[in-house]
């Protein structure tokens, strides 16, 4: 399942689409905005895509995850538009036999996203102001 | 030939516009495309150093040729998750 969504995320039926008899173990990320902004506090952050790429290489990332961990399910929902401080931006759902294979894999889910999946996101700070955000540093998420 | 070029994000906001006509030669390829679009836009030429090309919704290499009719977008650093 690869979704880009302006509706809020329902991640109880993103975990529902890689439940599997065979799964032992489903482990979910879940990316929120939160609130701490550089100078002011975080309103929003604004989600566009290039979207017939950005399904592509969700897509690639999704088989390349299947090749990598075999037996293992993902599901990829990102938001786009304008998601207000506290909300869920992006759920990610893998299951998979045993949890180390369902960590592994959707860590390395979340870290190939950020670097090559074509999304671009905006920050609208409380002062109303806003700006481009880059890659965040290695390690931390947004 | 006449090149599309899809902007997105920072590119776009920058110049106002989703989208830029290049005209390049027959077989031009991602490098000229790059250096027309910063003769064409300077207000985009600061930016251009950390953007990679996309033909037909891939990634493109600097050397790789352009084909006539195929969709080509500039793509900023991403940002998303």
């Amino acid at each position: 399942m690869i979704e880009l969504t302006e509706q809020p995320i329902d991640v109880g039926r993103v975990i529902q689409r890689v439940c599997r008899p065979t799964a032992g173990a489903v482990v979910v990320f879940l990316g929120v905005v939160r609130e701490d902004g550089q100078t002011a506090k975080t309103a929003a952050l604004e989600y566009e895509c290039y979207r017939q790429m950005a399904e592509a290489e969700l897509e690639k990332l999704q088989s390349e995850a299947a090749s990598r961990w075999p037996g293992v399910s993902c599901a990829i929902v990102h938001r786009l538009g304008r998601v207000p401080a506290g909300e869920t931006t992006v759920a990610i759902a893998v299951s998979a036999a045993h949890r180390d294979d369902a960590y592994s894999a959707n860590r390395w889910l979340i870290d190939q996203l950020k670097v090559r999946v074509p999304i671009w996101k905006q920050e609208h700070l409380t002062d109303g102001t806003s700006r481009w955000l880059s890659q965040p540093p290695e390690g931390e998420s947004r | 030939m006449n090149v599309r070029l899809r902007l997105f994000a920072v590119m776009r906001t920058t110049l106002g516009r989703s989208h830029v006509e290049l005209e390049l030669p027959d077989g031009a390829t991602v490098a000229q495309l790059r250096s027309k679009l910063a003769e064409d836009y300077p207000a985009l030429s600061p930016l251009l150093p950390t953007c990679l090309f996309a033909i037909n919704g891939n990634y493109a290499r600097d050397e790789q040729t352009i084909p006539s009719d195929s969709e080509v977008a500039c793509i900023p650093p991403v940002s998303g998750g």
